[in-house]
């Protein structure tokens, strides 16, 4: 019995910090913001403490439903192309000697070093027309004269694949260097050639991976703020640009505390949705 | 000829030679199983036949066809693997039916196949069954069902009883054997289990030291007249005496003149020799007796284990076990002067 008690007290306090850091650190903040986001605006001071549900009431303009939209789309597709490039590359990667997994795990880590603000930049300079990329193609041959491939819709895309590559692919090593190697064997044993091994079994096997590495990459790019600002013109703006424009330049912070939340709770119903339809997959078959 | 044909296949993975010199050849309808210590490469080579390695140097025959660079999904084999290697995705009726479904059959037949596969295998019902939900006897027939599905050429198994229990493995090798008997289908089983490989084979293949075949030849040949020391070490328990051959051709053993049965050519006169004799050949008498093939000397102790009794004796330092009937049993006790008797038939004279 006395020996009994420290114990509890121990593994009461490995909760308590935990515990603790999510209030501090995640519910005060939120609460904060769920707060403020009924509160009602004063044009002339900041903003009056309130319940006022007009925020949400004026949430769907056109505009904030277009950028919604579009932010879902862009972060669907950077998703998308990430999962379906870093898949692959991750499954080459982990079929190749030691050594070489080490090498190519390093150099994305390393790549993962670099800010946002440097990956913009570079992007925007590389694809830029005085100094960009289409100067190559020039003096190749390929192209009559440089032009301008930035601010667009696809360098934003390029950008947002850039940065989240190398977390595709640190989220896919772990499954996948955990397959057994025995999988694709035994479906070459039975007939199937390797292209068709890789999509029927080494995919099928690793569903789960997959659902999970989209939605992290999904996740991840919905935040974007600097990038679509310095490689997308004003219409490729994300929700994010929008937030901050409402509650750093026009001063109005419920509306967008309330666009936020709105902008959280739709993500948060997508997650939700492709982590379902991944599941009910496998049940499916 | 038909069946398969192995010609100088040698396989390397860097300076490790996983496959020395191996030339084989296996008839058709024939149950044969590859048996070595872990490590002789057996493994390795029925890869190399499966396809899924390229041999170094050598070639692979099927019914006089070249196949050493056919890939593993042109050739036809059903291979069941260590792991099963079950595809942990789908249910047990499309792991059978998935090679069916490459071979774009259509949907009527692939279901009637399968479900008369899984009969074959007796897991009739189970056909929408999640790959985890069965019982490690039940994912080995499934393995065994789905590598037949295609009738295979050649059915490969890896050690695919090894995760069973005793009782369950025992059980799966007689099935095996009586369902490779009723398919007559050619098989290649990898094991390291000799009673296994003994229970199950028409032909073994004994690998070991060097990763080369040491004895290719039916149970009873190989566990009678082993090939050479390490052969008679590894099948079965084995008394190995010892001795040298004099310049007259006679062996001696401790001073104790031994005939054998027949004398290798391989064995010089005035060398040194390895005689092996199989426990149940030895008799043992009471007292001390000399004579040819007799070893006088003290029994150290006995085992009797109800359907046998095992006899161990110090011969002046070579220790000889006996293998007796309950009723052949010997009137001693440990501490007894004894002789054990080395019939010259059961004598296998071998190089050392």
């Amino acid at each position: 019995m006395t020996g009994r008690k420290p114990e509890n007290l121990r593994s009461y306090l490995a909760v308590v910090y935990p515990a603790l850091m999510l209030v501090v650190f995640f519910i005060v903040p939120f609460a904060i913001m769920v707060t403020i986001s009924f509160f009602h605006r004063d044009p002339g001071a900041f903003y009056t403490p309130v319940f006022d549900i007009a925020n949400y009431q004026n949430l769907f303009s056109a505009l904030f439903v277009r950028v919604l939209i579009f932010s879902l789309f862009i972060a669907g597709l950077a998703a998308a192309v990430c999962v379906g490039l870093g898949f692959p590359f991750t499954y080459f990667i982990t079929r190749m000697p030691r050594r070489f997994q080490v090498f190519w795990l390093v150099f994305l880590l390393s790549v993962l070093s670099l800010s946002e603000v440097i990956v913009g930049f570079a992007w925007s300079l590389m694809l830029s027309r005085t100094a960009g990329l289409s100067n190559l193609l020039v003096w190749l041959g390929l192209m009559n004269k440089p032009v301008s491939w930035t601010p667009s819709f696809a360098a934003l895309l390029c950008g947002l694949c850039y940065l989240a590559f190398p977390y595709t692919v640190l989220v896919l090593y772990p499954p996948l260097s955990r397959l057994n190697p025995s999988l694709p064997e035994a479906a070459r044993t039975l007939g199937a050639s390797p292209l068709r091994t890789f999509f029927t079994v080494v995919v099928g096997a690793l569903r789960n991976a997959i659902v999970a590495a989209f939605v992290m990459v999904f996740v991840f790019t919905l935040g974007a703020y600097l990038l679509p600002q310095i490689l997308g013109r004003p219409h490729h703006w994300t929700l994010s640009v929008l937030i901050t424009d409402r509650a750093i330049y026009q001063s109005n912070m419920p509306m967008a505390a309330a666009m936020a939340i709105f902008f959280m709770l739709v993500s948060l119903a997508l997650v939700v949705l492709t982590m379902f339809i991944g599941k009910e997959k496998k049940v499916a078959s | 000829m038909d069946g398969i044909v192995l010609e100088n296949i040698n396989k390397q993975f860097g300076s490790v030679i996983a496959v020395a010199d191996v030339d084989l050849e296996l008839s058709d309808g024939r149950f044969v199983c590859f048996l070595g210590p872990s490590g002789c490469g057996k493994t390795t080579l029925l890869r190399l036949i499966a396809g899924l390695e390229a041999p170094t140097r050598g070639r692979i025959l099927l019914a006089g066809e070249d196949i050493t660079r056919t890939p593993a999904h042109r050739r036809n084999f059903g291979m069941v693997f260590q792991s099963l290697a079950l595809f942990p995705h789908l249910t047990v009726g499309e792991n059978v039916s998935y090679s069916l479904k490459v071979r774009k059959i259509d949907r009527d037949t692939r279901r009637r196949r399968t479900e008369s596969l899984l009969e074959l295998v007796q897991l009739s019902g189970l056909v929408d069954r999640h790959i985890s939900q069965l019982s490690g006897g039940q994912k080995q027939r499934v393995a065994i069902a789905r590598a037949l599905a295609i009738e295979p050429r050649l059915f490969l198994l890896d050690e695919p009883l090894s995760a069973l229990d005793a009782k369950l493995r025992e059980d799966m090798q007689l099935e095996l054997r009586m369902l490779q008997q009723r398919l007559g289908i050619t098989t290649i089983l990898v094991t390291h289990d000799q009673r296994e490989a003994m229970t199950m084979a028409d032909l073994v293949v004994v690998m070991g030291p060097g990763n080369r075949i040491h004895q290719v030849g039916s149970p009873l040949e190989i566990y009678r007249h082993p090939a050479n020391t390490f052969v008679a070490d590894f099948i079965g328990t084995s008394n190995l005496l010892e001795g040298t051959c004099d310049k007259s051709g006679e062996i001696r053993v401790d001073r104790v003149h031994l005939e054998v049965a027949e004398l290798p050519a391989e064995i010089l006169p005035d060398s040194a020799v390895t005689v092996s004799v199989r426990p149940e050949d030895i008799r043992v008498l009471p007292g001390i007796e000399s004579g040819n093939n007799r070893l006088p000397g003290k029994v150290s102790f006995i085992r009797d284990l109800g359907s046998s009794v095992e006899v161990y004796l110090d011969c002046a330092g070579i220790q000889i076990i006996s293998h007796s009937t309950p009723k052949g049993r010997p009137e001693i006790k440990p501490g007894d002067d004894a002789t054990a008797v080395l019939p010259p038939a059961a004598c296998v004279a071998l190089k050392s």
